[in-house]
């Protein structure tokens, strides 16, 4: 009874829907701690359970801070980590739940109801808004005087320019980069040694046998000014094909070795690595977007995103027996861009 | 000012700062401003308290973080990567991880808040559409929310390809080729966003000035905004007894509501620490450094990203088309497209949803999900449509798992990306409207009891007994949006538009079960009432 008098107090409007009438606010229902001083008290010493425990849990992240202290081995990494994850769990959580606890069972549960205030300002408020946008309007004479509204919009406008410049310098223009790498004439093909910097390893056509797959670089990238920019377009996937298997268009007859094939790595849908080298398909798979591309039909696309066919880099035996390219891509290798049919790509 | 001199340190305390900033006002005005409590109403706080610790450690990365691509070789304590070039980026966040102690802790912290925070963003966005928070006068806070959404993937973003490890490098990557891809001017764009050639020595100090100051102060001072609206309007509530279009009932910010977000801040904490502890996450010290030709299979982003992958691995490659020799790759920035309509739907949702059912007013009161099966249909579908695309970017460690084949897997969410919607939003619908039967079945005939009768020529029944009014009320006080015939304008005909309206509204709302009213609840207990008697005639005695 005395909630819902207290409730009209707070000006709770009785409303009605479908017929119905709101009951208005249920009376309020006392908790155990409400009504029973010991269980009040339980529930206090549990609360400060809590938050000793909290205590405990921030020692023990000290604590581990020293007993744990880690040697180089990932081991000892981990465990730290993990006790320090322990400790600052129980100190985190301590807290939280010792406070939601508080919250719940010894603050007052009544549910306490407020009124809205209309989200527009009252006609009074507006009016006087409206006059002083006028005052402002007649006072600056923005409305009076065109020429100095337009000029200075103008200006404004036109202020922003000077940094399409300034931002210019943020890269160089594409120029021909997008259609050279660093394969030419001659270029040696290198095994890719991974993140370690080693001498570079050339390839002997004989060593690459039927079924292997060798991830290629050209020769010299590491001492060019940036390796991982030439290496990013260079990328080659070398592979070694029954010549029975391989469906050779009669125009690049000569791009291969004996079956050894060697075409761009990097993928025509959005640039990454087609990795995943299916021996018994012969399919090339990228790993990001599945593209797959079939090498017995020069790398044309037979599922997935991509749409353009991996750059076949024709290849020949130079006089020491090494694997070397014959030129570079003869088309743009990596994602389409804009340009990409705009000019033939260097004949050296 | 106070009347009598404050005497206890406290006191003193509270009267300086009451002198300086009138801090009586702040106290008058928000001490006990009350917030409605449901479990629901607190995934913006789990967003919130995760950009705080987001902030937090964030800030600790950054004493040790290099944003600099400069390469070096090596030679800390992690045996395996001993000796390998990479960059000054990545080895320092392998020194974070191995040889700042607690580095590894506040890192994996930072990694799991963000994907925390961006779960709990989005999952808040399902409530607040869901329930329609976004009605008037919210709509505005609704598109600052789906702000918020964009500046998240925006952070979250910048913030994974940092450490320019493996992962994060072939992410970046892939920005490229959609860059690259953008008709006319997108190889410009590629070349100024990386500073030349893919990828260049200039990425990660740019990612890192947008990732530690421009997107986190523009999402500080959105939330702030969010904030604001949300205090200006205070909060929505369920329906339920007491609870009006004029109200809002709950509990006071001082001392409940303090409390218990206070506690759920330090929860929330707790939990991240926990996973922090014990679950590894972006692991990048297995990765390796990034070179442009190695890549790992299984690759896929942060989760949150994953609907934008999925997409493009489900996108066929004819959709790659070519005029007069200029290439449209719609087969790569339709990614971007398909982000545009998603974000665009939602933004757009609110206003053709009051356009449709002509509802300009305010609302307070927030739907139960079922009591508007049309706006749950289109959100269900809405959802099915992005879960389908994330789980495509999974599309290969699905077909491993189940033993398919990759290319059916594809065709198959190829035609969920259509079909899936449409199954959803039918079946929801259908679902909704049962659920109303049930309710007005439940408000109608009134609640189980468990006592079995026996009808003198033998028949079993249950007794229902009536709803009280607190529970009746819950159930029955909600209105039914319904089809609205086109009307004529103010010059007396029915325009264009309003004709387009009334079509596409019929569509979306003629089905309906209407609510139970008054009179037919009085109507049912009647014949309630009549049947019960004679039932009570014939079985004299036999009721409990």
């Amino acid at each position: 009874m005395t909630s819902k008098q207290h409730t009209a107090e707070h000006g709770t409007q009785l409303e009605q829907v479908n017929g119905f009438t709101n009951p208005g606010l249920p009376e309020h229902t006392p908790r155990l701690t409400d009504i029973s001083p010991a269980a009040e008290r339980t529930t206090e010493r549990q609360i400060a359970g809590w938050f000793i425990l909290s205590m405990i849990g921030t020692i023990w992240f000290i604590v581990s801070y020293f007993l744990f202290a880690p040697d180089e081995t990932m081991a000892s990494i981990q465990l730290q980590n993990m006790m320090f994850g322990l400790g600052a769990t129980l100190a985190l959580f301590g807290i939280g739940v010792g406070l939601v606890l508080w919250g719940k069972t010894l603050v007052s549960g009544t549910e306490v109801a407020e009124d809205r205030h209309p989200i527009e300002g009252n006609e009074e408020d507006q009016a006087v808004a409206l006059e002083i946008l006028n005052q402002a309007k007649d006072e600056s004479g923005i409305a009076r005087r065109p020429l100095l509204r337009n000029t200075l919009i103008a200006a404004v406008a036109i202020a922003p320019l000077p940094a399409i410049l300034v931002f210019r310098d943020l890269g160089p223009l594409p120029g021909d980069k997008m259609f050279t790498t660093l394969w030419g004439p001659g270029v040696r093909l290198c095994q890719d040694p991974g993140g370690v910097p080693r001498e570079d390893r050339f390839i002997r056509a004989e060593d690459v046998t039927i079924g292997s797959a060798v991830h290629v670089i050209p020769e010299g990238m590491h001492e060019s000014e940036h390796p991982l920019d030439e290496k990013a377009k260079a990328a080659v996937l070398l592979m070694r094909i029954d010549p029975k298997e391989l469906n050779t268009d009669p125009a690049k007859e000569d791009w291969g070795v004996d079956g050894i094939v060697a075409y761009s790595k990097i993928c025509t849908h959005v640039g990454c690595p087609v990795a995943l080298y299916e021996h018994q398909t012969h399919h090339l798979l990228c790993p990001c977007h599945q593209s797959t591309f079939d090498v017995t039909n020069h790398c044309e696309v037979i599922f997935g995103p991509a749409k353009r066919p991996l750059p076949q880099l024709p290849i020949a035996v130079d006089s020491e027996g090494y694997l070397v390219a014959q030129r570079d891509f003869p088309e743009p290798v990596g994602p389409t861009f804009w340009e990409i049919n705009t000019r033939e790509t260097s004949e050296q | 000012m106070s009347t009598t001199q404050p005497t206890t340190a406290v006191g003193k305390a509270a009267l300086f700062t009451e002198n300086r900033v009138g801090a009586s006002r702040l106290v008058k005005e928000f001490g006990r401003k009350i917030f409605p409590h449901h479990w629901s109403f607190m995934l913006g706080e789990v967003a919130l308290y995760s950009f705080v610790i987001l902030v937090l450690t964030g800030t600790f990365l950054t004493f040790w973080f290099k944003p600099a691509m400069g390469h070096t070789i090596y030679e800390g304590p992690f045996v395996p990567l001993q000796g390998v070039e990479m960059s000054e980026a990545y080895a320092s966040t392998l020194a974070i991880s191995f040889e700042i102690r607690g580095g590894l802790f506040i890192r994996q912290m930072h990694h799991w808040a963000a994907l925390l925070f961006m779960a709990a963003l989005s999952i808040h966005a399902m409530r607040i559409f869901f329930t329609g928070a976004f009605r008037r006068p919210r709509e505005v806070n609704w598109l600052v929310g789906i702000v918020l959404i964009v500046l998240g993937m925006g952070a979250g973003f910048t913030g994974y390809s940092l450490p320019d490890d493996l992962l994060s490098g072939n992410g970046l990557r892939i920005i490229d080729g959609i860059l690259k891809a953008i008709p006319l001017v997108g190889t410009y764009i590629s070349f100024f966003v990386f500073g030349g050639e893919f990828p260049g020595v200039d990425i990660v100090s740019r990612l890192y000035s947008l990732h530690i100051m421009v997107v986190p102060a523009l999402l500080i001072a959105v939330i702030a905004v969010h904030l604001i609206f949300v205090v200006y309007h205070k909060h929505t509530q369920w329906p339920g007894a007491g609870h009006t279009e004029k109200n809002v009932v709950g509990e006071p910010v001082l001392p409940t509501f303090a409390a218990k977000a206070g506690g759920f801040f330090f929860m929330i904490f707790g939990l991240l620490a926990l996973l922090s502890g014990f679950f590894t996450t972006n692991p990048v010290w297995n990765y390796g450094p990034y070179d442009p030709s190695p890549v790992s299979a299984g690759t896929q982003p942060d989760w949150y990203i994953g609907w934008m992958d999925g997409f493009l691995r489900i996108i066929p490659g004819w959709t790659e088309f070519y005029i007069f020799g200029y290439p449209i790759s719609f087969n790569i920035f339709s990614s971007v497209l398909v982000a545009g309509l998603l974000f665009g739907g939602l933004a757009i949702w609110p206003f053709v949803e009051a356009w449709l059912t002509k509802d300009y007013r305010e609302h307070h009161i927030l739907d139960r999900p079922r009591n508007n099966p049309t706006r749950t249909a289109v959100g269900a579908a809405g959802v099915v449509w992005y879960l389908n695309m994330w789980a495509a970017a999974s599309g290969d460690l699905m077909a491993v798992f189940f033993h398919m084949s990759l290319n059916d897997m594809i065709y198959i969410f190829r035609v969920l990306f259509f079909l899936g919607p449409v199954i959803a939003y039918i079946v929801t619908k259908r679902v909704c409207l049962a659920l109303q039967r049930k309710d007005r079945e439940i408000i109608l005939h009134g609640r189980e009891s468990g006592q079995i009768i026996r009808l003198p020529h033998g028949e079993f029944q249950e007794r229902h007994k009536p709803l009280n009014e607190d529970r009746l009320w819950s159930l029955a006080s909600f209105e039914s949006p319904q089809y609205i015939p086109a009307e004529p304008g103010p010059d007396g005909k029915i325009s264009k538009i309003e004709k387009r309206r009334a079509k596409l509204a019929r569509f979306f709302y003629e089905d309906r079960v209407a609510p139970v009213t008054k009179s037919e609840l009085e109507a049912a207990h009647h014949d309630h009432g009549e049947v019960e008697q004679s039932r009570k005639d014939e079985l004299t005695g036999s009721q409990q």
